[in-house]
């Protein structure tokens, strides 16, 4: 649905993005991940040409926006709608005028914008709020309509900017649904910029994390979920899946630490009673935690085993065998 | 004599109200459209172009540099050719336009830089054009910023206006400066000048709840 190919883009003494390739699929939810500075919200402004990149061609749709004139990338711009993490309503318009704009600018005459725009304001939940102003609405509201907006003339891709970050936890989750939601029923592909990894975890399928300009790790959401290398993928997947266990725990132990991820089925089977049947060591549970990333069960463990020094080692080359996952944080004291 | 010089003050009055609802008239049909055309022109808007940005900026600002006074005397040719006289109320009208363009064409301007970039970036998502951002996004996000500024251009109309006697205009201001001033009528003079602080006040009140009323933030 959208490929990049080498995309620069430069400022007078700086390069926000640094020759960005990228392909992302027809229907797929795409996050992109990282700080701000990162250049991340540079590179989702050139797939609607807000921002035209230094060097690089963009292809929406098999057609290449960075060749288009100016009618034609407006005309091009019907199917990329676009939010913002601050709504950015035309506030002297009413929330109907404000997605009967997106309308007008299609060219579509009066009467079918009249019949358009409540169903997109009921697609989104404010079939009561058409004659509000946009200052008489709260952030959730906001963005909705900005959604109604985007989506009025039925575009194939949805940008993302920040649409979340100025929202409340609650708020953001009844967005993030909608725009699954969205995604599902309409088969509209998304491209979605964040800093938070909680939201590349609910709804994403692929991430791509960014750093300096660069793309540093892409993978699905669950393979960066399980198996993070770059450092700052590392802190990403912390912030949302953390086990830092109190250096009291560390030192005091009496036995081996070690946390075993298990993926997929690893994390259904009961790996743990099976270690206990077969070795005689006990097992202390320190931490524990098992996520779902679309639907798929990421599950983290920390566990103590005390017992004789080679029983350890056996029952940790079993457990290690059967996860694929294990690191061991602290050895026996 | 009280009643020639009511019938004065109803002159006077009659006088500066024709000079400045022409001024105020041209005010907002040119000085909107320039103001909407220095904005545009700007550095990353949409028809960004820095030789019209300069030279409409230069010469708003030449004329917002010369003293009314001046101005007044130096478009006296200039009014004879458009109006076959320099003088009258009709004729200082026309000083007072030029000087109210591009006085009203900068608040106009800035209240246009007022508005979240973003909202118009966000039009620009939407593929709306230019002319339509102008007309239903600029427009009506800088309305109370453009009341409020036409309230200001008129009060200061109102202060020009009073050298209009110059060209023999009339006027409130010029009752007050030939009759107060010269003849040392101080009650003339008095009354004259509460009756402009009553029409400031008015025009600022009537001003402020018309910007308010706008405004839905």
């Amino acid at each position: 649905m959208i490929r990049l190919e080498g995309i620069t883009k430069q400022y007078k003494n700086t390069t926000a993005v640094h020759d960005i390739s990228l392909t992302i699929g027809k229907g797929e939810i795409f996050g992109i991940i990282g700080y701000s500075g990162a250049g991340k919200s540079t590179l989702v402004r050139c797939l609607n040409l807000l921002e035209r990149p230094t060097k690089g061609k963009i292809f929406v749709g098999g057609e290449e926006i960075t060749a288009l004139s100016d009618r034609d990338i407006r005309k091009k711009r019907q199917e990329i709608g676009m939010i913002f993490q601050h709504f950015h309503l035309i506030s002297a318009k009413t929330v109907f005028d404000n997605v009967a704009f997106s309308l007008k600018a299609a060219g579509i005459p009066k009467e079918e914008r009249n019949a358009r725009v409540p169903e997109l304001l009921e697609m989104v939940g404010l079939a009561d709020k058409a004659k509000a102003y946009p200052a008489q609405l709260s952030g959730g509201q906001k963005q909705r309509v900005a959604i109604a907006r985007a989506l009025a003339n039925n575009p194939k891709v949805l940008l993302c900017d920040e649409a979340t970050s100025a929202l409340d936890p609650t708020t953001t989750d009844a967005i993030l649904q909608l725009l699954k939601e969205i995604n599902r029923t309409l088969g509209i592909t998304i491209v979605l910029i964040t800093h938070e990894m909680e939201v590349v975890q609910k709804i994403c399928d692929r991430v791509a994390v960014m750093e300096a300009g660069k793309i540093v790790e892409l993978g699905t959401v669950y393979d960066v979920f399980s198996g993070p290398e770059h450092p700052l993928t590392k802190e990403f997947v912390q912030s949302v899946h953390s086990f830092s266990l109190p250096e009291r725990l560390l030192e005091s132990r009496k036995g081996t630490i070690a946390k075993i991820t298990f993926k997929g089925d690893s994390a259904e089977s009961p790996i743990i009673s099976e270690t206990l049947a077969k070795f005689s060591i006990t097992i202390n549970i320190l931490h524990g935690q098992i996520t779902y990333i679309n639907d798929k069960p990421l599950g983290t463990l920390i566990i103590e085993a005390i017992g004789s020094r080679q029983e350890i080692e056996a029952a940790i080359r079993f457990i290690a065998a059967r996860t694929k996952q294990l690191e061991v944080l602290a050895d026996v004291a | 004599m009280l009643l020639d010089l009511v019938n004065e003050f109803g002159k006077a009055f009659f006088e500066t109200f024709w000079m400045m609802s022409i001024a105020v008239l041209f005010a907002v049909l040119v000085g909107v459209p320039l103001g909407i055309a220095l904005f545009v022109t700007r550095e990353g808007m949409f028809f960004e172009n820095r030789f019209v940005q300069q030279v409409a900026g230069t010469i708003v600002n030449i004329i917002r540099s010369i003293p009314f006074i001046i101005l007044l005397v130096v478009l006296i040719p200039f009014t004879k050719l458009i109006l076959g006289t320099s003088m009258g109320p009709t004729a200082a009208s026309v000083s007072l336009t030029v000087a109210a363009i591009p006085f009203y064409a900068r608040l106009v301007e800035a209240s246009l830089r007022e508005i979240d970039r973003g909202v118009i970036e966000a039009a620009e998502s939407c593929g709306a054009s230019p002319w339509l951002i102008m007309k239903d996004v600029l427009l009506p996000e800088a309305k109370p910023g453009m009341i409020a500024g036409l309230t200001v251009t008129i009060i200061s109309l109102l202060s020009y206006s009073a050298m209009a006697g110059i060209v023999g205009g009339g006027g409130i201001g010029d009752l007050a400066i030939r009759f107060g001033y010269y003849r040392f009528q101080n009650d003339v003079m008095l009354i004259t000048v509460i009756i402009l602080i009553i029409l400031v006040q008015l025009i600022q009140f009537i001003g402020d709840r018309l910007a308010k009323a706008a405004s839905k933030k």
